[in-house]
């Protein structure tokens, strides 16, 4: 039996399309747009002003306090504004517009980094590249990696948990990364052990992606202390207090972290991503991307620069397939769907998905006929139906003493309700008057 | 222009299941005892199935678009298996005026007045048969027995039910051993060579249809599972102590609609709990009280009784049974 998460999950169509598409790289774009807020927690200050001259992996923006990050540029070029522009929350955003410098080679020379094993660098020094290389959780949660980092002398951690799950549909970024990155995502691996002295790493991967596992598996063997684990496929696996579960069957307390039971989590992109900043010194600039969807011609993955528009990519892909109705950030499950394609790939954007017609739209919502789906299938043991019910009608208290405020927000109720239900919709919001309620009361 | 793009938070897809989808699979799930009652009532149980059918539709009808003036959901399948239900409820040679009473109070009663689909509390289908028998228990209990040629209709013959006379048998002293010659055989009461309501009849076919609600995931195996062990547990206690005053477990479990009501009526989604842990209670509670009922009430069956009397603590079992919810009264220490 393959390992999974006890309570409730689904299993949706899989449209894994892109799994046996290489990375390629994007084409240098022309300009792009940085905005400041590509993570969770303090917006960074822009320290570079209009006109400057910036070069490739140069500060642009510097971490605003502990839990935020510093952003740096992906290109060579000259800031031309610092603008309000909608990014990816549908919000307008400040933002950095940078045009790229035609004549500058550094933009056009591949960099290369081969594969680089020797760990030199002491604990504090590894830690240190982290914080100033701006990296931040890539699975999509984007919170600043080098907080989960930040442990106290007296910790527990004794386990970390690399999240190769990639359980939503459409998505297969982390998927390729890892059959073409192994070596260097098992070194990543190591200089974390290294780091935060922990002896045990086990790398999350679901079954569906069994070249993966292989390749992982035969990458990791010199190296005893690190194990791949292949999951059953069932969605939200990817979410960390499910995965740890299913790996370690440890649960993370109500409004606790990872941390909490000895684990620290970090996606595969991530883990990538601290490699190139500890072994080459080089900053977050760029990511892959898969850019998806049933009816586009080339849906592949791409290594994009951080800023680049979407119509970019979609341009790459063979342009907006005819019938398009919604433009998602990320996969189906938790994406943001967005207006159009002038919002830039920030550091969160795992994919791009591009959906029809008859997917786009929502039915109209029925009756609740109690068949109790939305119960069995919620991961976290909440009463979807009820919390829906509680946040319609305003009754914040009950609301939040039914736990509402742990829902992980993986949409299994939404997507199972024959009665096609809005239920994250209503938990959704009543959370955050929830949260407004406990801000207003302290 | 092109149609304008979407905008609506996560998730951006949906399993295709839908509401009339699962009550389509309730209905296919039907399909055999509907045959089986035909082939053992003839003609009788299609018109008696016909007449509860569409008058459960032709209510609903009436009463949304001209009473409460609100939108007419007669298609979406509900009212359809409650006219099913309910005739699979009721003996085959019921008067047919009867019938239309008896769906005039399950669907404007017990399902329109609380509100319509999703908001009753109690089982439509059940709560027509049960006036039914409160009103008429003549017509009620009179049963008619399985034809030869099953193309006539079949008034005149008339028989009991197997727990109709075991209770008879038990009232006036005699013996199970006595009464049991009288029974028909198991094997009979698993096929449905019996006498009793139009679909309450086959085991079998009622088997058939259930697994296939299960499988289809339409319902989960907790009530029927555990309604039907709990019933044969404790009658097959009292039959231990005593075999000449309690009759065996199989022919509880196999007679008086008790598989009907484990698949069909106590599974009725809208008036079951929705957590497995209260769906367990709730099935406990239905076999204590229908077994209560047959062996020690003035009833020979108590089914549906059972399960209108656990409908009314549904809200209640939900509200003290919920889901283990994840990371609840974990120290947040390792282990």
């Amino acid at each position: 039996m393959l390992k999974t998460f006890p309570k409730g999950g689904i299993h949706p169509e899989e449209n894994k399309i892109t799994s046996s598409k290489a990375i390629k790289k994007m084409p240098i774009p022309k300009v792009v747009y940085v905005p400041i807020a590509q993570h969770i927690g303090i917006p960074s200050e822009i320290i570079v002003d209009k006109k400057d001259k910036v070069e490739i992996g140069q500060v642009i923006a510097k971490s605003g306090g502990f839990v935020s990050s510093n952003i740096h540029s992906p290109i060579a070029g000259t800031v031309t504004k610092l603008d309000m522009i909608v990014d990816t929350s549908g919000y307008k955003k400040q933002c950095i517009v940078i045009r790229t410098d035609q004549k500058n080679e550094t933009n056009f020379e591949e960099p290369v980094f081969p594969l680089k094993k020797e760990i030199t660098m002491d604990q504090k020094d590894i830690l240190q590249h982290i914080t100033n290389s701006g990296i931040v959780g890539l699975g999509g949660a984007t919170f600043p990696s080098h907080v989960k980092l930040d442990l106290k002398n007296d910790n527990k951690v004794d386990c970390l948990i690399i999240n190769g799950v990639e359980c939503e549909p459409y998505l297969t970024a982390d998927h390729r990364l890892m059959l073409e990155k192994a070596d260097e995502i098992i070194v990543g691996i190591q200089i974390l052990m290294h780091a935060l002295h922990i002896n045990e790493a086990v790398i999350g991967i679901e079954n569906n992606k069994k070249d993966a596992i292989k390749v992982l598996k035969q990458a990791a063997q010199s190296d005893k202390r690190i194990k791949v684990a292949a999951l059953q496929v069932k969605y939200p696996q990817g979410s960390e207090k499910q995965l740890i579960k299913a790996i370690l069957k440890r649960e993370v307390p109500k409004g606790g972290l990872p941390m909490d039971v000895g684990v620290i989590v970090h996606n595969v992109g991530t883990i990538f991503a601290i490699y190139q900043a500890v072994q080459y010194n080089r900053p977050l600039i760029e990511r892959v991307v898969t850019v998806t969807g049933k009816n586009i011609e080339n849906a592949s993955n791409f290594w994009v620069k951080i800023g680049t528009p979407i119509k970019d990519l979609v341009e790459e892909v063979g342009g907006m397939p005819e019938g398009t109705r919604k433009i998602v950030n990320g996969g189906p499950m938790m994406g943001k769907a967005i207006k159009n394609t002038d919002v830039p790939v920030t550091k969160g954007t795992s994919g791009i998905l591009l959906i029809s017609e008859n997917e786009a739209s929502r039915q109209e919502a029925k009756n609740c006929i109690r068949c109790g789906q939305c119960v069995f299938v919620c991961p976290m043991g909440l009463e979807p139906h009820l919390l829906m019910n509680l946040s319609e009608k305003g009754l914040y208290e009950r609301l939040a003493s039914e736990d509402a405020m742990t829902c992980i927000e993986c949409g299994s109720c939404s997507y199972v309700c024959p009665s096609h239900r809005p239920l994250l919709d209503y938990i959704r919001f009543g959370k955050s008057i929830i949260k407004k309620l406990n801000t207003a009361k302290n | 222009m092109a149609d304008p793009i979407i905008i609506s938070a996560s998730p951006h897809v949906h399993s295709a299941r839908t509401s009339k989808k699962v009550m389509y699979d309730v209905l296919y799930a039907l399909i055999p005892a509907f045959l089986v009652s035909i082939y053992v009532f003839g003609i009788s149980a299609l018109i008696l199935t016909s007449v509860a059918v569409i008058s459960c539709l032709v209510f609903e009808y009436i009463i949304q678009k001209y009473l409460l003036k609100t939108k007419v959901t007669i298609t979406d399948g509900s009212a359809l298996i409650t006219g099913i239900l309910l005739a699979f409820n009721l003996p085959s040679n019921l008067p047919i005026w009867m019938i239309i009473i008896g769906a005039l109070i399950a669907i404007g009663v017990a399902k329109l007045s609380f509100g319509g689909l999703g908001y009753n509390i109690f089982n439509p289908a059940l709560i027509g048969r049960v006036f039914l028998l409160v009103c008429f228990p003549v017509q009620m209990t009179s049963w008619p027995t399985a034809v030869e040629n099953n193309l006539t209709l079949v008034d005149a013959v008339t028989g009991e039910t197997t727990l109709g006379i075991i209770k008879e048998g038990l009232m006036y002293g005699e013996t199970m051993s006595t009464i049991s010659e009288q029974l028909p055989s198991t094997m009979e009461l698993f096929i449905g060579i019996t006498s009793g309501s139009a679909g309450e009849m086959s085991a079998l076919a009622l088997l058939l249809g259930g697994i296939f609600l299960i499988v289809r995931k339409v319902i989960t195996w907790h009530i029927p599972i555990t309604m039907l062990v709990t019933m044969g547990v404790m009658t097959g206690i009292f039959w231990l102590v005593n075999p000449e005053q309690y009759a065996n477990p199989l022919i509880h479990l196999l007679s008086g609609g008790a598989i009907l009501g484990a698949f069909y009526m106590a599974t009725d989604l809208v008036t079951s709990p929705m957590t497995k842990k209260g769906m367990v209670i709730f099935a406990i509670g239905i076999a204590v009280i229908t077994v209560v009922i047959r062996l020690f009430g003035a009833y020979p069956e108590g089914v549906s009784f059972a399960i209108l009397i656990m409908n009314a603590f549904v809200p209640l079992i939900d509200k003290y049974f919920k889901p283990r919810r994840f990371g609840n009264k974990i120290k947040s220490k390792i282990m």
